[in-house]
């Protein structure tokens, strides 16, 4: 088996570290079927939760998969944090991991976090998102879902739509995606694109209509004004949901049996219509659970030969 | 005082424009004598073969922090002299951005007492354009010149407002002094922590466009020209920069620039891993700026090369990267950096010691001390083959923030003179 220290990012995996790991979270998913939704894999370990930012959906899902494999998880959130009394990230992780912690899982607002974090401690480190860089275990539950409805991702036209410049999901699925066979328009505003996005191996198609034309899937972005900073990006969401907004006008022209993904929590009327929330072919609620299968993987790959 | 005799050495020296090999006779300090004939007269035993060796005028670094006053767990002028004269540099320039600001004559005389305190080299401030740099009202340039400072700029904050940066070059030519623009247009840069493009976009760290730099260089250089003023661009990093002052020069706008080592020697790929060692302002450029740096140096069109030597404590290093401080070390890495690009043939030795010596005389308007019989010594020996590795333990300077650290490097100098004492020899 292949053996790495931490999770910090997609860009470190190959395409059989991306095997590897759907295939443990499949196995998983099947425990989390079970009556008694527990198995005995990292008794007596303990996992840190470290969320400097606020974000209640993938605290969740880590502590929750961490209770699955009969982890103990303690969390800290951003209010607790003594960050806000200045004491440094660096120091912070130093003097849990000095209490004895085996594993860290940190969601930080600064791009590169969790690298800064991997060089200072000995536990493994998994990047729950980090700045506008990478969200890995958000682009592995997505290839899951897709695993898991298609059969297979090679070949699979994936439309990603929306604020890529602030997406760390979009980085890392667009990754993820490419890695595993396959092909990745991007669109949205032309002030969200990052410079030479194209280095990630996306296609940049400004036009929406373009860019969604026989995909397989629609993975619509959530709109962060919090991230934006200064000046808005675009006029204003009225706009955003005539011109960038998934309708179901814009969803009749990707292919029959296309899907649509949305890493949440959806802006609903934004990003996303009302109308298309609730169809059998939106999976938000399947990455919801494959997010947890995909955290037991990573937690169990990361701790158990400890 | 110093008696010594330097043996067939291969004297570089872009003043007089030789390149040749010869010995030098220094008695009490003084240069003796120069010639291929000369001997040591039995009465000196010191002796130095100059076998491999090159002599060259004592180095020159208009643009360094040396942090005092205010800063003074970053360096000081005794650390900051002291890596200065170990990297070659007898004449060095710091930057007015201490706590508090140089903006009066007594900061000026402050660091230049100080500096000539330690007796091995020479510090000539530049100060601020404006009081507290903070780009409102102008700082006494009279005065401040008559203390003994060669230049004015508000490097690190740019002077944002046109009116304010015309004003301090009209006023200028009263003294014809030296005005040093820091090139950014901050209402670009705001926010950013590296360069705007492919690996900004890789690492998800907010970039820094070209444009930013490329537009307040072409606004100074208008400004400049519209006033009639001297102006020079500071640690210029961007193709189209290199191309802007190219024109200007062309039309006789009195321009000139400077850039770092690092720009000719690294691109942003050196940021991969949220190396904050990488970071600083301008941020490193992409492959093409890099080869546009190095033909600007090839064609003259860059003047000089300055460190911009920037000491940050590893406190202020070992964070975030976009709560990183900006800039890095540079006394004691550029001879080999420069002689790089000896190596892969794009500068033959004259010019780059050039760009080390007579190339920032001529930018600031000072002739340093010549090596010529009569004069006092003050030079530096550099052994271009020598190997070292720059590491904590051995970096002179009080901070190590510098991508070249546990780096193996080529070339250095092995021994500096100023003021007719050796003040420093590599053991
Ligand atoms: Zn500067």
């Amino acid at each position: 088996m292949y053996q790495m220290k931490h999770l910090l990012s997609i860009r470190q995996l190959k395409r059989e570290d991306i095997e590897f790991l759907l295939s443990q979270a499949e196995a998983f998913k099947e425990v989390l079927s079970r009556p008694i939704k527990k198995v005995p894999a990292l008794r007596g370990k303990t996992i840190v939760n470290l969320f400097f930012e606020p974000s209640t959906r993938t605290k969740l899902s880590f502590e929750l998969a961490a209770k699955r494999l009969s982890a103990d998880t303690v969390s800290i959130s951003k209010s607790m944090s003594s960050l806000e009394k200045g004491e440094d990230l660096i120091d912070t992780v130093k003097n849990i991991e000095a209490m004895k912690a085996d594993c860290f899982v940190i969601r930080h607002r600064a791009s590169g976090a969790a690298h800064l974090i991997a060089g200072v401690t000995k536990c493994p480190v998994i990047n729950a998102g980090d700045g506008t860089n990478e969200h890995p275990t958000q682009a592995l539950l997505d290839c899951l879902t897709l695993k898991e409805h298609f059969g297979n991702i090679r070949g699979l036209r994936v439309a990603i739509i929306g604020d890529i410049l602030h997406s760390r999901v979009a980085r890392s699925d667009i990754l993820a995606l490419m890695l595993m066979g396959a092909e990745c328009i991007i669109s949205g505003p032309a002030t969200m694109m990052p410079k030479d996005i194209e280095a990630l191996g996306a296609r940049v198609c400004l036009d929406v209509k373009e860019a969604v034309k026989d995909a397989d899937c629609i993975i619509c972005l959530r709109i962060q004004r919090e991230r934006q900073g200064g000046a808005r990006l675009f006029p204003s969401l009225r706009e955003y949901a005539m011109f960038f907004g998934l309708s179901p006008e814009i969803f009749s022209l990707t292919k029959d049996d296309a899907v649509i993904m949305h890493p949440g929590p959806v802006n609903k009327g934004v990003e996303l219509s009302p109308e298309l929330m609730n169809i059998k072919q939106t999976l938000i609620f399947q990455q919801v659970t494959s997010g947890v299968a995909v955290r037991m993987a990573v937690l169990a790959m990361l701790l158990a030969g400890q | 005082m110093l008696d010594l005799f330097i043996r067939a050495i291969r004297l570089i020296d872009p003043f007089s424009s030789r390149d040749e090999v010869t010995s030098l006779l220094i008695i009490n300090g003084r240069i003796e004598a120069i010639g291929k004939d000369i001997d040591a007269p039995s009465a000196v035993n010191n002796v130095i073969d100059g076998k491999g060796l090159w002599l060259t005028p004592g180095l020159m670094d208009i643009h360094c922090h040396l942090r005092e006053p205010g800063e003074e767990y970053k360096e000081d002028i005794a650390s900051g002299t002291m890596s200065a004269v170990a990297g070659g540099f007898t004449t060095i320039c710091p930057m007015p951005n201490t706590r508090p600001p140089n903006d009066c004559a007594s900061i000026t005389r402050f660091i230049i007492e100080k500096g000539e305190s330690y007796k091995r080299a020479r510090a000539l401030p530049i100060a601020c354009i404006t009081k507290g740099q903070k780009g409102e009202e102008l700082t006494e340039f009279g005065d401040i010149l008559a203390s003994g400072a060669i230049a004015f700029s508000d490097d690190g904050l740019p002077v944002r407002d046109a009116s304010i940066m015309r004003l301090a070059l009209e006023y200028s030519r009263n003294f014809d002094c030296l005005i040093i623009s820091h090139a950014e247009e901050m209402s670009l840069s705001k926010g950013g922590a590296m360069n705007e493009g492919r690996m900004s976009t890789i690492l998800g760290l907010k970039g820094i466009p070209s444009a930013c730099e490329d537009i307040a260089v072409y606004r100074d250089i208008r400004l400049a020209e519209l006033t009639g003023a001297r102006l020079h661009i500071a640690h210029v990093s961007t193709k189209e920069a290199v191309r802007l002052i190219m024109e200007a020069k062309q039309r006789g706008v009195r321009v000139t620039c400077e850039t770092a080592p690092h720009y000719f020697s690294l691109t942003e790929d050196a940021v991969d891993g949220y190396n904050t060692l990488s970071k600083m302002n301008p941020p490193l450029r992409t492959e093409e700026d890099r080869e546009a740096i190095i033909e600007g140096l090839k064609d003259g069109i860059i003047d000089c090369i300055a460190t911009d030597h920037a000491p940050h404590s590893i406190l202020e290093k070992e964070c975030e990267f976009e709560r990183a401080m900006n800039g890095i070390i540079g006394f004691e890495t550029a001879v080999p950096l420069g002689l790089e690009l000896v190596r892969q043939g794009i500068l033959d030795e004259l010019s780059l010691i050039h760009l080390f010596t007579k190339g920032p005389a001529s930018v600031i308007g000072i002739e340093p001390e010549p090596v010529k019989a009569g004069s006092m010594a003050e030079f530096t020996v550099i052994d271009p083959e020598r190997e070292f590795i720059p590491t904590k333990e051995t970096l002179f300077s009080k901070s190590h923030n510098t991508p070249f650290l546990n780096k193996k490097l080529r070339g250095r100098p092995v021994l500096t003179a100023y003021n007719g004492k050796i003040v420093f020899k590599l053991k």
